[in-house]
């Protein structure tokens, strides 16, 4: 499959917001400089995904997981990102883990009822309960 | 707590250009969903540490600003980025870097034995006077 060189490039708008998170309000950052990091970021995800991929070897697996992917980390010095990614693995196992069984709850109800109307409905439920969810998982995390 | 974005979403980067990125690689035949998950968390980590870091060493901000320069900058003197300084070398005025062209020729026509050295001395040099830059 061939990509096309802006494939392999993070969206600018995501960039951006996101460096500008990390700076205190009202800093300039170049386009420059933007686009800098923006190539950085690809480079960044081409060396992890390396590194993870040899621990996956090691563990003679064909799958990348989870806990290769922190293990790169380790082995790239970025142990500062152990805590966040652990504790946002958790919070995104548990929203997967929701919208699974709001799918299947879907599923059901779709077969009951039989009503097309109700589907986008339910759409938006599932997102309301997912929120709700969300909110409780946090509660969770700071106990 | 799990560090959320302004947006409240776990995660900004889109999952499936983080996924084209990582299939790219030759060697990577699957990815599981949480390997996919915590690389694009870790890319955004990646990005604000990298600004941040640049930014609070790096002379931009005499001028409220994050530049290149400063970016480059880390990516030269800090060991955890190392492996950047290739993508973001040091800045050099043309006209130094033509006279060093200039001299690496005139070097090779004088003879083998002295190039190298002459060589490094130049990019010393170079790297040196840029700094300012």
């Amino acid at each position: 499959m061939a990509e096309r060189p802006e494939d392999l490039n993070l969206p600018n708008a995501v960039i951006t917001r996101i460096i500008k998170e990390a700076l205190p309000d009202g800093v300039n950052i170049s386009k420059e400089a933007r686009s800098a990091i923006s190539r950085a970021a690809s480079v960044f995800v081409l060396y992890a995904t390396s590194c993870a991929n040899n621990f996956a070897m090691k563990g003679k697996r064909k799958t990348l997981n989870a806990g290769d992917v922190l293990s790169a980390m380790e082995e790239m010095e970025f142990q500062r990102f152990m805590v966040p990614l652990k504790e946002s693995l958790e919070v995104y196992r548990r929203e997967q883990k929701g919208k699974k069984e709001a799918r299947k709850d879907k599923d059901k109800k779709a077969d009951s009822e039989e009503q097309d109307k109700s589907r986008e409905e339910e759409n938006d439920d599932d997102d309301e309960r997912m929120e709700e969810e969300e909110q409780n998982d946090e509660e969770e995390v700071d106990n | 707590m799990a560090a959320r974005l302004s947006e409240n979403r776990l995660v900004s980067l889109p999952l499936s250009r983080i996924r084209v990125i990582m299939k790219s690689s030759p060697e990577v035949s699957s990815i599981n969903q949480d390997a996919l998950f915590l690389t694009a968390k870790a890319t955004e980590l990646f990005v604000q540490y990298l600004a941040s870091y640049s930014y609070k060493h790096g002379r931009g901000k005499e001028k409220n600003a994050l530049t290149y320069t400063d970016l480059s900058h880390t990516a030269e003197e800090c060991e955890t980025f190392q492996f950047l300084a290739d993508i973001l070398p040091k800045k050099i005025l043309a006209s130094k870097y033509l006279k060093m062209l200039e001299k690496e020729k005139r070097d090779g026509e004088v003879g083998e034995g002295h190039e190298e050295d002459e060589e490094e001395e130049d990019e010393d040099k170079t790297v040196g006077d840029s700094v300012g830059s």
